[in-house]
């Protein structure tokens, strides 16, 4: 058992003067010592397998502070759990007991022990030994169906974290459009407590406010999904931040998101990487290009990454246990690795991401991975963001379609094409690099496109 | 724009974009042999959905599949009614 409870090792890294910033509350860790966001209930939640279902995220990391080491296991639900799915997740994660707060707007929940949370702090002793080693759930985010439990532990999920990142001279302040509960922002949430200060977001806040808040807190590091970053490229509140590090995960990063960041961030690490919530962190590229170096797949070391049947696969210390629930699959094969289930392709010397296993388009018997297509497109200087799709056809079974969101400002600089020019020049950008199966029949540009709550651009039938 | 006009703009439109040699669109030309594939006919039949609102291969009635280039424009027709 590790001797150390999050707590415990926040303490270590002796940053009683970190900071956490909620949207309308302020806490200083140090002041959690002597207090509880719990409302005395903490005794009570001792050895319990305990749902976080607080919409605020404040409250939900102030719980897992507070808990780590009392409960037995602690699941975290992100706010946009849907109530259908309540009762699966408390069956399958064996929940006896929950946190809410104010804002908790998920129907009747039927658990017998129910504690009502706040960010205001009242006075009561943090225990500091452990009397469990805490079972940490986590729920994957998928676009259709009920989610799967995702079993880790605090070790498991602090072993990307860099050991030297310490305490710093000047602390580091964190950010993420991530909600914190899920597997991308809980890294975040780690290394902000364990290395300086952390901004959470609220899904109800506009970039420009969230920024706003991060500027004031001096942010010095944060990360997202492309699709979060572009929705934050088009606010043209960009500029009201000057992070030292800007970091994307969660869905592929292509050249045209990687230099467009760079552009806004000319003071800036640039730096994307690969992560899942059963595969753990795999690794994390800095130069500035998308794609990864061939040399990291078969490299003995703390994480492992092999390739079958196109896939990668991986292997860690960082690596989820297993799923939770009756009909839970196996999580790892027989020698410890997790399929991501993400493709990739080898071209000059570095792998690519091809989307995922199952996303291909058929054209006629040809395959077509969208994220392929959508890379070219995105590239172009007055393109935002793109969803490329199939659309049925009689002919081929299916061909390619892409709806485009235009740049409101290109560094560029002027004023964007006619929309029937654009789709004219996206076309032939398409044909100079893609066969032509590949290349979009129809491009259609759009105002938006839908990001789900988890910041990934939502794929119909994904 | 007639349904024919229509068809015609966009059987040239497509062989260019497809770097394909169109025959000559006659009544009697047989699709076969218009310079045109498949991926080019799927592409020309998805985009007359946008433009005349009809894909007459997806409708519920059975249809004769097209074999010259005079079938596929009555076939148009009909459906564009």
């Amino acid at each position: 058992m590790p001797s150390d409870s999050l707590w415990g090792s926040i303490n270590h890294s002796g940053l009683s003067r970190a900071r956490l910033h909620g949207p309308r509350h302020l806490i200083e860790l140090a002041d959690l010592a002597q207090a509880t966001s719990l409302a005395g209930a903490r005794a009570q939640l001792q050895g319990k397998c305990v749902l976080l279902l607080t919409r605020d995220q404040l409250t939900a990391a102030l719980a897992l502070i507070e808990l780590d080491g009392v409960a037995r296991r602690l699941v975290l639900c992100p706010a946009d759990l849907a109530p259908e799915h309540l009762p699966g997740v408390i069956a399958d994660a064996e929940a006896d007991a929950c946190i809410v707060d104010a804002g908790t707007a998920i129907g009747p929940i039927p658990l017998p022990l129910q504690v009502r949370a706040t960010p205001e702090l009242v006075r009561s002793e943090l225990p500091r030994e452990r009397s469990y080693e805490t079972e940490w759930v986590l729920l994957t985010s998928g676009t259709t169906g009920a989610p799967k439990l995702v079993l880790h532990t605090l070790a498991s999920l602090t072993s990307p974290l860099d050991p030297g990142v310490g305490p710093a001279e000047a602390p580091l302040v964190w950010s993420t459009f991530y909600d914190v509960r899920r597997y991308g922002g809980l890294q975040i949430l780690l290394r902000g407590l364990h290395a300086g200060s952390l901004v959470l977001s609220d899904p109800d806040e506009a970039v420009t406010g969230f920024f706003a808040r991060a500027a004031a807190a001096g942010i010095t590091h944060i990360s997202g999904t492309p699709s979060h970053w572009r929705r934050a490229l088009m606010s043209g509140a960009a500029s009201t931040i000057a992070p030292r590090y800007v970091r994307l995960s969660g869905e592929i990063a292509d050249q045209g998101i990687l230099d467009s960041l760079r552009a806004a961030y000319p003071q800036a690490v640039v730096a994307h990487a690969f992560a899942s919530t059963e595969a753990g962190v795999a690794f994390e590229v800095r130069d500035g290009r998308a794609g990864f170096p061939a040399a990291l797949i078969g490299n003995p070391g703390p994480v492992e990454l092999r390739i079958k049947e196109e896939t990668l696969q991986i292997r860690s210390a960082g690596t989820a246990r297993c799923y939770l629930g009756a009909r839970a699959e196996s999580l790892q094969d027989a020698d410890g690795f997790v399929d991501t289930g993400d493709r990739i392709e080898l071209r000059a010397g570095r792998y690519h991401f091809m989307g995922r296993r199952g996303g291909v388009i058929n054209v006629g018997g040809l395959k077509v991975h969208p994220e392929e297509v959508e890379a070219v497109i995105n590239a172009h200087p007055w393109v935002r963001m793109s969803l490329v799709r199939a659309r049925r056809n009689p002919i081929t079974g299916a061909v390619v379609t892409a709806d485009v969101v235009v740049n409101a400002a290109s560094v560029a600089g002027g004023s964007p094409p006619a929309e029937a020019v654009l789709a004219r020049e996206l076309t032939d950008r398409c044909r100079r690099s893609l066969p032509p199966h590949k290349v979009p029949a129809m491009i259609r540009i759009v105002p938006t496109l839908e990001v789900s709550p988890s910041g990934k651009l939502v794929r119909p039938g994904a | 724009m007639s349904v024919k006009s229509t068809i015609t703009a966009q059987f040239q439109q497509v062989a260019r974009e497809q770097d394909r040699t169109l025959a000559s669109l006659s009544d009697e030309l047989r699709l076969v042999q218009s310079g045109l594939d498949s991926l080019s006919f799927a592409i020309i039949v998805a985009r007359l959905e946008d433009s005349l609102g009809v894909d007459p291969f997806n409708s519920t009635e059975a249809v004769d599949f097209p074999v010259t280039f005079g079938d596929f424009v009555r076939l148009y027709e009909r459906f564009a009614k």
